[in-house]
């Protein structure tokens, strides 16, 4: 048996492969990521956006209850009644008036908190709840909640900063980039169930550098064929990341069609309109994949628009769960690009479907190596932001962010 | 009509089982509409798709990018199908709903049930007056898929 190599500390070039394999690192997680100081995706407000309007959801392996009450304000509580510990809500979302546990319908409001015990009194004089039960001492975790351009936080953790902070002010700029003053319309939901551990997508999901290496379709197709320029921002904590590449100015619109269809490669686009996209926002930025410490993602590429939201399943399962967006203002002409541009994404995407695989290569690949360090060395050894995308700095970041969160 | 989609539901399942990928855009009409969802996104009307295309060509750049550009570990389908439940149309045109299991084969030689579901069709003719799809929507009864969804279904 090879031992489990020490971690060097303070490292963010190497990595354990350890760190993706035990129940012991998964359960430490548990509790001092997803239950801990981190700020975590719930939904989208468009998604509850009525009183009354609610959806569950997880947060690591916290079953969580996202609702908004009767004067529209919002709030998350773990999806565990008080008295047996069942689930309170069992659909993925609804609109109801309060929550009743199936078990022995005890009765919950909107903020999570108990209203009712059924036969609290007993029948007939007899059983009962002793005359010293007080319904206000048992109610589920509540979890703190903040929100921005539309976009559902949760933490457990009072030591969480607020929301902004945690953000930083550079990611707070792109997330309002994408999403500020417009209403967003969900266009579909997928899971794509992934064969590893969880942080081998959030890694993947920071890590420019494979961006031109594994995916293969715009290379092919030469979409990719004029100078690209781009960067990539980190976190002043590491954990989350900003990359995004732009076409230069001047070669938009028509002009970088033309480009395409002088293409000297053997393999054109036989129905070229799924990259003729309009200008959402006016900067040439063709890609924006923005990160949030440490399961969140906000993605844009081209029009596509989507969140991805990371659960662990176990220590190699995770499930990724895709909402596709639209906005309401969209013209029938936009939406209908939005709809073509996803097959960009998702589990048969394009530029994605290879993401789906490859954290299982690593989880297979690295099965016997315990003893063994990855490397993350592109670019250097700090996690900072750069002028260039071939670099793994955002990855270094969330790893600066994991040993802060886990003390590993 | 009704022996005609049986024989062409066969044969569909026969293309993309056999590996024959690139004969798979022949069943569709050049302005067909396809679609891969799941029960969840077809019941609450979101229009959104893993797969999505309003054209055969973009079925046939699907074929070429899977051929030639994307990566991703070597596997098959062996594709069930269950009896069509076909309506006929007023214009000529037939509505058509087919359940199917679709297993994957793994390159390590593993077989697992990979998707259930079922095809929401619309048949109609080419100039020639040949069976094709107007419309397929693939609407696949879980909402998870696993790893990736390659070939098509």
């Amino acid at each position: 048996m090879p031992l489990d190599i020490a971690w060097p500390p303070g490292s963010l070039h190497q990595v354990p492969y350890w760190v993706f394999q035990r129940d012991d690192v998964l359960a430490k997680e548990q509790a001092a990521v997803f239950r801990g100081a981190c700020w975590h995706y719930l939904c989208l407000e468009a998604e509850i956006a009525n009183p009354g309007d609610y959806r569950t959801t997880h947060v690591g392996n916290l079953p969580v209850v996202v609702a908004r009450d009767a004067e529209g304000a919002l709030h998350a509580f773990e999806n565990r009644c008080a008295h047996r510990g069942a689930l309170i809500a069992l659909e993925d979302g609804g609109n109801t008036k309060d929550f009743t546990c199936v078990y022995h319908a005890w009765r919950y409001d909107m903020t999570g908190t108990l209203k009712g015990v059924a036969f609290r009194n007993g029948i007939a004089g007899k059983g009962g709840m002793p005359k010293d039960f007080k319904l206000d001492e048992h109610c589920p975790r509540k979890l703190r909640v903040a929100t921005i351009c539309g976009l559902v936080f949760g933490t457990l953790s009072d030591a969480t900063p607020p929301l902004e902070d945690y953000l930083g002010p550079e990611i707070v700029t792109r997330i309002r980039r994408v999403l500020n003053g417009r209403t967003p319309e969900v266009l579909g939901r997928f899971t794509q169930a992934l064969p590893n551990n969880w942080k081998l997508y959030t890694e993947n999901v920071r890590d420019s550098y494979h961006a031109s290496l594994l995916h293969l379709f715009f290379t092919t197709f030469e979409v990719n064929r004029l100078t690209q320029k781009g960067g990539l921002i980190v976190s002043e904590s590491g954990g989350n990341h900003v990359s995004w590449s732009a076409i230069e100015a001047g070669a938009a619109g028509a002009e970088y069609a033309q480009q395409q269809i002088r293409s000297d490669s053997d393999f054109r686009l036989a129905d070229p309109s799924l990259l003729h996209g309009f200008q959402e926002f006016g900067d040439n930025i063709t890609l924006q994949i923005l990160s949030v410490f440490p399961t969140f993602v906000l993605q844009q590429i081209q029009n596509c628009i989507a969140v991805r939201q990371v659960v662990p399943r176990g220590v190699a399962q995770t499930d990724l769960h895709w909402t596709y967006l639209g906005f309401a203002e969209d013209t029938p002409e936009q939406r209908l690009m939005r709809l073509k541009q996803c097959n960009l994404v998702g589990a048969a995407g394009f530029v994605s479907m290879e993401d789906g695989c490859v954290g299982g290569f690593v989880q297979r690949g690295a099965a016997a190596a315990q003893d063994q360090l990855a490397v993350l060395e592109m670019g250097g050894h700090a996690a900072e932001s750069s002028d260039t995308r071939a670099t793994e700095a955002s990855v270094r970041g969330f790893w600066k962010a994991y040993r802060t969160a886990t003390g590993y | 009509m009704l022996n005609e989609i049986h024989g062409f539901q066969a044969a569909y399942a026969r293309c993309i089982d056999d590996d024959r990928l690139e004969g798979w855009p022949e069943y569709f009409l050049p302005n067909a509409h396809y679609r891969v969802t799941t029960v969840d996104n077809h019941r609450r009307g979101l229009p959104a798709g893993l797969i999505w295309a309003n054209s055969r060509a973009m079925l046939v750049d699907r074929i070429t990018a899977l051929r030639e550009a994307n990566i991703y570990e070597r596997h098959s389908y062996r594709h069930l199908l269950g009896l069509p439940f076909v309506e006929p149309q007023a214009d000529g045109t037939a509505r058509a709903e087919t359940p199917f299991m679709v297993a994957r084969i793994m390159r390590d030689g593993g077989t697992e049930l990979f998707v259930t579901g079922r095809y929401l069709d619309v048949f109609a003719r080419d100039e020639a007056g040949a069976l094709k799809l107007l419309e397929r929507v693939v609407v696949c009864d879980s909402s998870r898929i696993d790893t990736l969804l390659a070939i098509p279904l």
